[in-house]
C-alpha cells in the first residue's frame, strides 16, 4: 500500500515541531516511515509525554509510608491496612467532550476505569469534576446534557457508583469545557499488577474489543488548541461500550487470579503504540508486533491506523506462555477477543510487521526516554490589586444570588442521573462534603472528594493550589475520614505562553506545599494543557481528587442537624471577600486576592474535628459562599430553617480557610468548647437550626421559598 | 433455603443480591447464564439488576433468551419462586413470566434516588413481612422503569391484587404508579426498586430486609 510522503506539512499535521522532527532524524538516522512518524507523534505529544510539565511534576511530594506506588503507573496505589489497597487516578477528557459530549465523557469514564482495573483493582467509586461555560452560551446546555448523560450511561452500565464531583459554570469555559473523571478501586496488596514486561520471548496478547478507525490521532488532537475547524475533528472522538468494558473487567480480574499475567497495560491514548512501548520500556525489552493478528473491526486497516487507533475497551498483556489455554478460555467465556499479536524481544527495538512488511523499526527505549522535555519560560502571576469597596447587599439577597446560580444550586439534576449505590456499599451518597463507600466485607470505608476553586488559582496560583488541596482535606475530614493521598488533574491553557506557564508553576508549588503539610502525597495524575479556544484560556483548574480512610464506618459523620441543634464554626473568621463566590455571582466582580491558606492551621483544625466527631451531629467545610451558604445547605438538606446571629456580609459570606460548620446538640456544646480551648482551636457559636425560616441578623425568608429556588435553579439554567 | 442468583454478562447487582440473600440466611448459588440447568434444590431464583447484554436490542430481551432462561421459566412454571429486580424485572417481562413491559422513563433520563413505596398487598411471601399500605423507602436506579401494560391487563392485575408495590411519587411514569407486580400464582415478583440496597444500617435504611426475610420465612413454612 502506498504511504504518504513525509513533508513538512505532514510533520506539522502530526503536531511535531521542526526541531522535534530533527531529533527524530538524529535518533533513527534516516527519514521515518509514515507509520513511524505516527508513532513518534503519538509518543511525543503533550498528552503522552508531559513534555511541558514533567520538570515541575517532579517537584511534587509523592512518597509516604501509605504509598505503595506513586505516579508513573496506570494509577496510584495506597495502603489501607489489612493487606488491602485503594488504587485511584483522575484524568481529563476535555477536548473529546467538547466535540461530542456524550461519547467524550463516556469514554473518559471508561478510560479511567481501565486505568484502575488494569492494576488488578475492582472499581468501587467514581467522581466527575465538570466545568462548563456560562449557562447563556449557546453550547452550554447541549454540553451539560450530553456530558452528564454520557457519564451516567457508561458508569451506570459498567456498575460503578458515582459518589461525588463538582459542576461549575464560568464564561472562561465557553469554548472549552472540562470533564475530569476519577475512579478508585480496591485490590489486595499482594495482587497488584504493573505494566513492566519481563522475560524474553513472552507472548504479547491483545484483549478486549476489536480495533477500528475511531480515535486515530486523538491524543494529538487533545494536545492542540481549538479553533473554528473543530467540527472536522469529530472522527477523532472514540465511541464507548460499557457492556464490553464490564466484561473486560470481569475477564481481566479472572485472568489475574489465574496467575497468567506477567504485566498488563490498558490501551488508552495512542492505543497500541503507547501501551506496547510502555510495557517494553519499563521492562528494558523490545517488542515485536504482527499487526495481521490484531482483531479488526474494519476492513483494510493500515499499520498506521492500527498503531494510532484509540478504540476503547482494549488491553495489552504479557502472558506466561504455559497459561495460554487457561487465559484464552476465560476470554472466550466472556465472548471477548484474545489474540497473540507479538512477543517480547531482547534487543531495544519496536518492530511493527504488517502484511510481511516492516512498517516500523525504532529503538523502543528512545520513544519515551528521548521524548522532548521543555523548560518553558514562565512569569510569576502578578499579585492582585487589593479588593476595593464592596457594593452593599442584604444577607438574604446575597444568599439568593448564590443559590440561583447553577454553580451553587442543588445538583440533584446531575447526580440523580448517576447510579450512586450499585455495589450496595455506598454509605454517603452525593450531597454531603464527600462520598463514602464501605470496603466490602469490612468495617472500613473510603471517602472521596474532588475540589478546586479556579477563581482563586487565577488570582493567586500558589495560594489557589494550596487551597484546592486544603479544601479536599476539609471535605474528607468533614465526613470523619483521615486524608490519605491525592490525585491531581491539572487543566491549563497554552503552556507556550509564559503567563499560562506561570499559573501552572505557581499552582504546582502550592499543591506541593499543601500535600506535604497535610500528608496526602500525590500518587497519580494527569495534565491537560492547551485548553484554549481562539487564544482564550480557561481559568487555571488544577482539580484535586483525594481519598481518605474511615477505620470504622460507625464513625462516619453523615448526620443531618435536627431542630434545636446549635450552629458552630470551627476556625476563625476574618471576612475575606476577595475572589469570593458572592462577589462573582451577585456583582460579577472577580477581584482581590484569594484567601490565604495556613496549612498548619488546616491540619490542626482537621485533627480537632476528627478527634471530636462524637460531639458533632453534622459537619461541612466552609468554602465558596462561606458560612451563609454552608448553613443554608446544611439546614435545607434536613428540611429545617436556620438562624445565624449576624448580618455582616464579610462574616456571612467571607471565604476564610481552615473552617468547618458543625451542628451540635445543646448538651455537647460545653464539652466541645472545652476541647477547643484545650487544643487552642477557635470555636464560635453562630446560630441555631430549626423552624421554617432562614434568618441572618434582621433579614429573613421562608425556607420553602429559598428551597424552591435552590432546587430548581440548575434545571432552569440548563434545560 | 437455597437461592440461585443468575449472572448475565452486564449484570452488576448480582453480588449485592447474593449478599442480601445471605444476610437473610439463605444458601446462595451463583449461576452463569450459559448454564442450562439450575443447581439442585433451588427454592428461589433471583435475577439481579444491571445492564444484561448492555441493554442492547431491548432491556432484558437477550438475557431472556440465554441458555439459563429455559430453566428459569421451567422453575417458575413448576411453582418455583422467582424475584427479578430492576433489569431482572425487565428480563421477567421478556421471558413472559410477568405481563407488561418496562418502557423508557417518562422524563427520558436515568433516575437514581430514594423513593417511597406503598405496600399494595401483603398476600405474597415477598410482602408478608410488611403491613398493608405501609410506606417503605427503597432506592430506584434505572432508565427504563416505566411500567406499561394494556388497560385490560392493568385492570386484571389490580383486580387480582397482584400489584405488590406502588410509588408514592411516581419517578418514571409507570402506569398505576406500579413499582412491582406478582405473577398469577404470586410466586414471581418483578420490581424496579432495589430492596437489596436497603438491608443494612450502613445503607441508611433497612426497609428491603423484610422482603428477603419474609420470603425465606414464607418458604420455611411452606
Amino acid at each position: 500500500m502506498h504511504e504518504p510522503e513525509i513533508t513538512p506539512d505532514l510533520i506539522a499535521a502530526h503536531g511535531l515541531k521542526p526541531d522535534e522532527y530533527q531529533r527524530i532524524l538524529e535518533i533513527i538516522g534516516r527519514e521515518p516511515t509514515f507509520t513511524e512518524l505516527g508513532i513518534f507523534s503519538a509518543m511525543w505529544n503533550e498528552h503522552c509525554s508531559y513534555k511541558s510539565s514533567k520538570k515541575w511534576l517532579r517537584t511534587l511530594p509523592t512518597k509516604g509510608p501509605q504509598v505503595i506506588c506513586g505516579p508513573g503507573e496506570n494509577a496510584g496505589v495506597v495502603d489501607i491496612g489489612d493487606g488491602q489497597a485503594v488504587i485511584f487516578k483522575m484524568e481529563s477528557h476535555n477536548h473529546p467532550s467538547y466535540i461530542e459530549p456524550h461519547q467524550g465523557a463516556a469514554t473518559g469514564v471508561g478510560g479511567i476505569l481501565r486505568d484502575v482495573f488494569t492494576m488488578g483493582a475492582r472499581p468501587i467509586a467514581a467522581m466527575n469534576a465538570l466545568s462548563f461555560g456560562e449557562p447563556s452560551h449557546p453550547k452550554t446546555s447541549h454540553l451539560v446534557k450530553g456530558v452528564v448523560e454520557g457519564i451516567g450511561a457508561y458508569g451506570n452500565a459498567f456498575g460503578v457508583p458515582t459518589v461525588g464531583g463538582e459542576v461549575r459554570f464560568h464564561r472562561a469555559y465557553n469554548g472549552n469545557c472540562l470533564v475530569n473523571a476519577f475512579a478508585a478501586g480496591l485490590a489486595e496488596t499482594d495482587a497488584i499488577f504493573y505494566s513492566a514486561a519481563s522475560g524474553v520471548g513472552m507472548p504479547v496478547v491483545y484483549l478486549g474489543a476489536k480495533t477500528g478507525r475511531d480515535g486515530v490521532g486523538g491524543a494529538t488532537m487533545a494536545s492542540a488548541e481549538f479553533d473554528d475547524t473543530i467540527e472536522e475533528k469529530r472522527p477523532t472522538v472514540q465511541v464507548g461500550d460499557p457492556f464490553t468494558e464490564k466484561r473486560l473487567l470481569e475477564a481481566c480480574l479472572e485472568l489475574m487470579a489465574s496467575g497468567a499475567v506477567i504485566s498488563i497495560q490498558d490501551m488508552g491514548a495512542a492505543g497500541l503504540t503507547c501501551s506496547a512501548v510502555e510495557m517494553g520500556d519499563k521492562g528494558g525489552l523490545g517488542i515485536r508486533l504482527t499487526l495481521d493478528n490484531v482483531p479488526q473491526r474494519e476492513a483494510a486497516m493500515t499499520a498506521y491506523e492500527m498503531m494510532l487507533s484509540e478504540s476503547q475497551e482494549r488491553m495489552l498483556m504479557v502472558l506466561k506462555p504455559e497459561k495460554e489455554a487457561e487465559a484464552r478460555a476465560i476470554f472466550e467465556k466472556w465472548d471477548l477477543d484474545f489474540a497473540i499479536v507479538g512477543e517480547t524481544i531482547p534487543e531495544d527495538r519496536f518492530l511493527i510487521l504488517h502484511g510481511n512488511e516492516v512498517k516500523a523499526d525504532l529503538p523502543l527505549s528512545k520513544l519515551s526516554s528521548s521524548a522532548p522535555e521543555y523548560d518553558r519560560p514562565w512569569v510569576e502571576t502578578p499579585a492582585p490589586a487589593p479588593l476595593g469597596e464592596v457594593p452593599a447587599i442584604a444577607p438574604i439577597a446575597a444568599l439568593r444570588a448564590l443559590i440561583e446560580s447553577p454553580t451553587y444550586a442543588h445538583k440533584a439534576w446531575v447526580y440523580e442521573q448517576y447510579d450512586c449505590q450499585v455495589g450496595a456499599d455506598t454509605v454517603v451518597t452525593p450531597g454531603l462534603p464527600a462520598g463514602v463507600v464501605r470496603v466490602h466485607g469490612t468495617k472500613k470505608a473510603l471517602a472521596f472528594t474532588s475540589d478546586v476553586t479556579p477563581r482563586y488559582v487565577k488570582a493567586n496560583p500558589f495560594e489557589g493550589g494550596k487551597q484546592a488541596v486544603a479544601e479536599a482535606y476539609r471535605n474528607l475530614t468533614a465526613v470523619g475520614a483521615r486524608p490519605l493521598a491525592t490525585t491531581d488533574n491539572l487543566n491549563f491553557g497554552n503552556p507556550e505562553k509564559p503567563e499560562i506557564m506561570g499559573q501552572f508553576v505557581g499552582a504546582i508549588k502550592g499543591i506541593g506545599a499543601a500535600v506535604a503539610a497535610l500528608d496526602m502525597p500525590i500518587v497519580s495524575g494527569n495534565v491537560s494543557l492547551y485548553n484554549e479556544t481562539d487564544g482564550k484560556a480557561i481559568l487555571p483548574t488544577p482539580t484535586i481528587g483525594a481519598v481518605g480512610l474511615i477505620d470504622d464506618v460507625a464513625g462516619v459523620i453523615a448526620g443531618r442537624p435536627v431542630s434545636g441543634d446549635l450552629a458552630v464554626v470551627i476556625g476563625s473568621t476574618a471576612g475575606h471577600l476577595g475572589q469570593s463566590a458572592l462577589l462573582a455571582e451577585a456583582f460579577g466582580i472577580e477581584a482581590g486576592d484569594a484567601p490565604p491558606v495556613d496549612l498548619a492551621v488546616e491540619r490542626k483544625h482537621g485533627e480537632f474535628l476528627r478527634a471530636n466527631r462524637g460531639l458533632v451531629r453534622a459537619a461541612t467545610d466552609l468554602g465558596d459562599g462561606g458560612l451563609a451558604l454552608a448553613a443554608f445547605e446544611m439546614a435545607e438538606g434536613a428540611g429545617l430553617g436556620v438562624t445565624i446571629d449576624a448580618d455582616a456580609i464579610p462574616f456571612l459570606f467571607g471565604e476564610d480557610q481552615a473552617r468547618y460548620l458543625v451542628a451540635v446538640e445543646t448538651r455537647d456544646l460545653a464539652p466541645l468548647q472545652k476541647a477547643a480551648a484545650a487544643a487552642g482551636v477557635p470555636l464560635a457559636l453562630v446560630g441555631q437550626f430549626g423552624g421554617t425560616v432562614v434568618r441572618m441578623g434582621g433579614d429573613e425568608a421562608p425556607l420553602a421559598d429559598l428551597s424552591r429556588t435552590y432546587r430548581t435553579a440548575f434545571a432552569a439554567a440548563v434545560e | 433455603m437455597k437461592a440461585a442468583v443468575i449472572t448475565f454478562p452486564g449484570s452488576n447487582c448480582d453480588r449485592d443480591m447474593a449478599v442480601a440473600f445471605e444476610r437473610a440466611g439463605a444458601d446462595v448459588a451463583r449461576v452463569w447464564h450459559k448454564d442450562t440447568a439450575l443447581p439442585a434444590g433451588v427454592d428461589v431464583v433471583a435475577i439481579p439488576g444491571g445492564f444484561s447484554f448492555g441493554d442492547y436490542l431491548r432491556c432484558g430481551a437477550i438475557a431472556a433468551r440465554s441458555p439459563i432462561g429455559a430453566a428459569v421459566i421451567d422453575h417458575a412454571r413448576r411453582g418455583g419462586y422467582v424475584l427479578g429486580v430492576c433489569n431482572g424485572f425487565q428480563v421477567l417481562t421478556e421471558m413472559g413470566l410477568l405481563p407488561g413491559a418496562l418502557m423508557r422513563n417518562a422524563g427520558l433520563k436515568f433516575v437514581c434516588k430514594r423513593v417511597d413505596l406503598r405496600v399494595a398487598t401483603t398476600d405474597s411471601a415477598y410482602t408478608s413481612g410488611y403491613g398493608l399500605g405501609e410506606v417503605i423507602s427503597v432506592p430506584v436506579a434505572h432508565h427504563d422503569g416505566n411500567y406499561t401494560v394494556d388497560a385490560e391487563t392493568l385492570a386484571r392485575l389490580q383486580g387480582e391484587d397482584r400489584v405488590a408495590f406502588t410509588y408514592m411519587d411516581n419517578p418514571n411514569g409507570a402506569m398505576g404508579d406500579i413499582a412491582g407486580v406478582l405473577s398469577e400464582n404470586r410466586r414471581v415478583l418483578g420490581m424496579m426498586p432495589h430492596p437489596e440496597r436497603v438491608v443494612d444500617a450502613a445503607h441508611g435504611g433497612t426497609d428491603g430486609a423484610r422482603l428477603f426475610a419474609g420470603l425465606i420465612g414464607g418458604l420455611a413454612l411452606a
